[in-house]
C-alpha cells in the first residue's frame, strides 16, 4: 500500500510530502525524504518489553508493573526532573505538563541543549520572521549561519530555501543566492555563492560589524573582525541591501559558541539593521521535528517555553538555574524521567555521574546509552509511524504526524496518562 | 608531540542516520571519531583510522582520526553523541547551555583504544 503525503517525523523541516510503501504492517520503502529521515522511517531495533532493573539487571515486565514503578518513584520524589519532549507529539507533553505539576517537578525540553539561547533572545528582542513557505515563494538571498542544512536538515534547500522553486522564483536557484557563514568548509558552505569562514567564538564581534556596516557606520570597523576581512563583509552586506526579500537561518553553530543568547540578539539587531534597506527575517533551524512543539505547549500551559520548575505550585523560569545540565551538576534532583531524549548520549559526559545515583524513568521506541542507566524501561510506539499526533515545524506551523503501521506499543501519551493516574493515586493518599 | 584545537561538536549524515541505533556498530563508526585537516593530522603523525586522544579541563576520550579538508587548522570536529560529551564541560557559565562549540582541546596521538559506548557510559557510574 502506498501512503502519500506522509509527514516526516525526523527533524524541524517536518517535510509533509514524502511517499511511504507499507507492506504487511512494514515500512518497505521511503520516497521524498532525506536520507536521515528515510533511515528513521525505514526503522531500526526496538525496545522489546517493558523493564525494571533488579540488582543491576533490567528484566522484563508488564506495562502495568513498570508505569506503576515509574510512579513510585516520582511519587516519592521531592525534586523530579522530566525531560526531553522533543521526538514526541504535543499531546504527550500537555500530559507530561500536568504531571509535572502534579509532583513540582522542572520540566525541561531538549531545547536546553541546542536552541534555548534562541528562545531566551527571542523573548528579549523578538523574532522578525516569516513562513517556510514564504521563503520558498520570495527569498531571492538565503544565508546560513552556523547551520549546516545538508548534514541536519536534509531537505531543507530543496523544499523551502535556496534549491526550491517558488511562485516569484519560478527559475529557482538561478534567480537567488546563497551565503554561508561557518567556521568549517561544511558541505552547505560548498554549494555557497558566498562563503564567510569565521574564527571560532567570533559570531558576536562579526553580526556587530555587520550590523555597524547595514546602518551606514563604515567608519568603525576595522579591516579585519573575527577572521573576516572588511571586504568580505562589504560584499555580503551589499547582497544583503540589494535583496527584495532575504532571510537568516542560524543554527547551533551560534547557540552552542561563546556568547550564547547574546549572539542570536545581535543576528536579530542585525536582521533589524536590514530593515532600513529591504525586507529581511530570520528563523531558528530547529532541530528535533517537534522540539518547537513542546516549547508552544509549555507557554500555553506554564507561561513560559522550557526550563519551568513546578516545585513552589507556581511556573518559575530562570534557565542556567533550572536547566536540566545545571541541576544536574549541582546533584540536585533525586528522580529522573526521560521521555523521547537521550541525554546519555547527549549531555555533557559529567552531568551525566548524577544520572547514575539516582531512580530514572526512560521512555522511547530504542534502546540508547540512557538504558545503560535507566531503572525503569518503557518502550513507546514511533510517533509518526505507529501514532498520529500534532507537531510544530521550525516556522510555527503545526501539522499532523499521521499513524501508518499498527502496533502493540502503547504512545507516549498513554504512557504518560497511565503514569499521571498511577502518581495521582499515590499523593491523594498521601494527602490523605 | 599534541596539538592544541578549538573543538567543535555538531550533526553528520552518518550520526543523523542512526539517531534511533546508537547501540550499533554503524553509530560507533559515525560518531566516536575526530575529523581534522590534513595539516593537523600530519603534525600529530596519524593517519586515517588512526586513535587520537581528546582532551578538555572536563575529560578525556579516544576515537578515531578521521580527514575534512573542510575544518581549517587548529579546528577539530567531533559528532555529536557520548564520544563527544566525553570531554564537554557541563558549566553553562549561568546561561544553562553547555559550550558544546570552540572549546579549548588538546589532541595527540594514542595506541589506546576506542571505548565502545556501553564501556564508556560504564565509566559514569563508578
Amino acid at each position: 500500500m502506498e501512503v502519500t503525503d506522509v509527514v516526516c517525523p525526523l527533524c524541524g523541516c517536518v517535510c509533509d510530502d514524502v511517499v511511504v510503501e507499507v507492506e504487511d504492517n512494514k515500512v518497505t520503502k521511503v520516497k521524498g525524504a532525506c536520507a536521515v529521515g528515510k533511515s528513521k522511517l525505514m526503522g531500526h531495533g526496538r525496545i522489546t518489553s517493558p523493564a525494571i532493573r533488579e540488582n543491576g539487571v533490567l528484566k522484563d515486565c508488564s506495562y502495568d508493573e513498570a508505569i506503576k514503578r515509574a510512579a513510585e518513584i516520582l511519587a516519592a520524589a521531592r525534586r523530579p526532573l522530566m525531560y526531553g519532549w522533543s521526538s514526541t507529539v504535543c499531546e504527550a507533553s500537555k500530559v507530561g505538563i500536568e504531571l509535572a505539576e502534579e509532583i513540582g517537578a522542572v520540566i525541561d525540553n531538549t531545547a536546553s541543549v541546542c536552541h534555548g539561547p534562541s528562545v531566551l533572545a527571542i523573548q528579549d528582542v523578538g523574532l522578525p520572521s516569516c513562513t517556510l513557505g514564504e521563503v520558498k515563494n520570495r527569498a531571492d538571498l538565503v544565508i546560513y549561519w552556523g547551520a549546516n542544512p545538508a548534514a541536519a536538515h536534509g531537505n531543507h534547500m530543496k523544499r523551502y530555501s535556496y534549491i526550491s522553486k517558488g511562485y516569484f522564483l519560478p527559475e529557482g536557484k538561478k534567480e537567488k543566492k546563497l551565503a554561508v557563514v561557518d567556521v568549517r568548509e561544511t558541505k552547505s558552505a560548498k554549494l555557497a555563492d558566498v562563503f564567510i569562514r569565521i574564527e571560532p567564538g567570533k559570531d558576536y564581534l562579526v553580526l556587530s560589524a555587520l550590523r555597524a556596516l547595514l546602518l551606514g557606520y563604515d567608519d568603525v570597523v576595522p579591516e579585519e573582525v573575527g577572521g573576516v576581512s572588511k571586504k568580505d563583509l562589504l560584499e555580503l552586506v551589499q547582497m544583503m541591501k540589494e535583496t527584495k526579500f532575504g532571510i537568516i537561518f542560524f543554527g547551533m553553530g551560534v547557540t552552542h559558541s561563546r556568547g550564547r543568547h547574546n549572539n542570536i540578539v545581535n543576528a536579530i539587531q542585525v536582521t533589524r539593521a536590514a530593515h532600513k534597506h529591504t525586507k529581511f527575517n530570520i528563523m531558528p533551524m530547529r532541530g528535533h521535528y517537534n522540539v518547537n512543539g513542546f516549547n508552544q505547549v509549555c507557554t500555553w500551559e506554564t507561561g513560559f517555553p522550557f526550563s519551568v520548575d513546578l516545585s513552589e505550585g507556581y511556573a518559575w523560569y530562570n534557565p542556567g538555574e533550572t536547566s536540566s545540565t545545571d541541576l544536574l551538576m549541582r546533584g540536585e534532583c533525586d528522580a529522573a524521567l526521560f521521555i523521547a531524549t537521550d541525554p546519555g548520549a547527549h549531555f555533557p559526559g559529567e552531568s551525566i555521574r548524577h544520572l547514575s545515583k539516582i531512580p530514572v524513568i526512560q521512555i522511547d521506541p530504542y534502546a540508547n546509552p540512557t538504558t545503560e542507566f535507566a531503572d525503569v524501561v518503557i518502550p513507546a510506539a514511533i510517533s509518526g509511524i505507529e501514532a498520529e499526533g500534532t507537531v510544530y515545524r521550525m516556522d510555527n506551523i503545526p501539522l499532523r504526524l499521521r499513524k501508518m503501521i499498527e502496533t502493540e506499543y502503547m504512545t507516549d501519551e498513554a504512557i504518560m496518562k497511565g503514569i499521571l493516574k498511577e502518581t495521582r493515586l499515590l499523593t491523594l493518599s498521601r494527602r490523605l | 608531540m599534541g596539538i592544541e584545537v578549538k573543538l567543535i561538536n555538531g550533526r553528520t549524515v552518518a550520526q543523523g542516520s542512526n539517531l534511533e541505533n546508537k547501540l550499533s556498530e554503524e553509530y560507533f563508526n559515525a560518531a566516536a571519531i575526530c575529523e581534522l585537516n590534513g595539516s593537523d593530522m600530519e603534525k600529530l603523525g596519524v593517519a586515517v583510522d588512526e586513535h587520537v586522544k581528546v582532551k578538555t579541563n572536563a575529560g578525556e576520550v579516544v576515537v578515531k582520526a578521521k580527514k575534512d579538508g573542510g575544518n581549517p587548522e587548529g579546528v577539530a570536529f567531533m559528532p555529536m553523541g557520548p564520544w563527544a560529551n566525553a570531554v564537554v564541560s557541563g558549566n553553562t557559565h549561568g546561561a544553562g547551555m553547555p559550550q558544546f562549540k570552540g572549546m579549548d582541546a588538546e589532541i595527540e596521538k594514542t595506541g589506546e583504544a576506542v571505548l565502545p559506548v556501553k564501556e564508556l557510559l560504564q565509566g559514569y557510574m563508578k
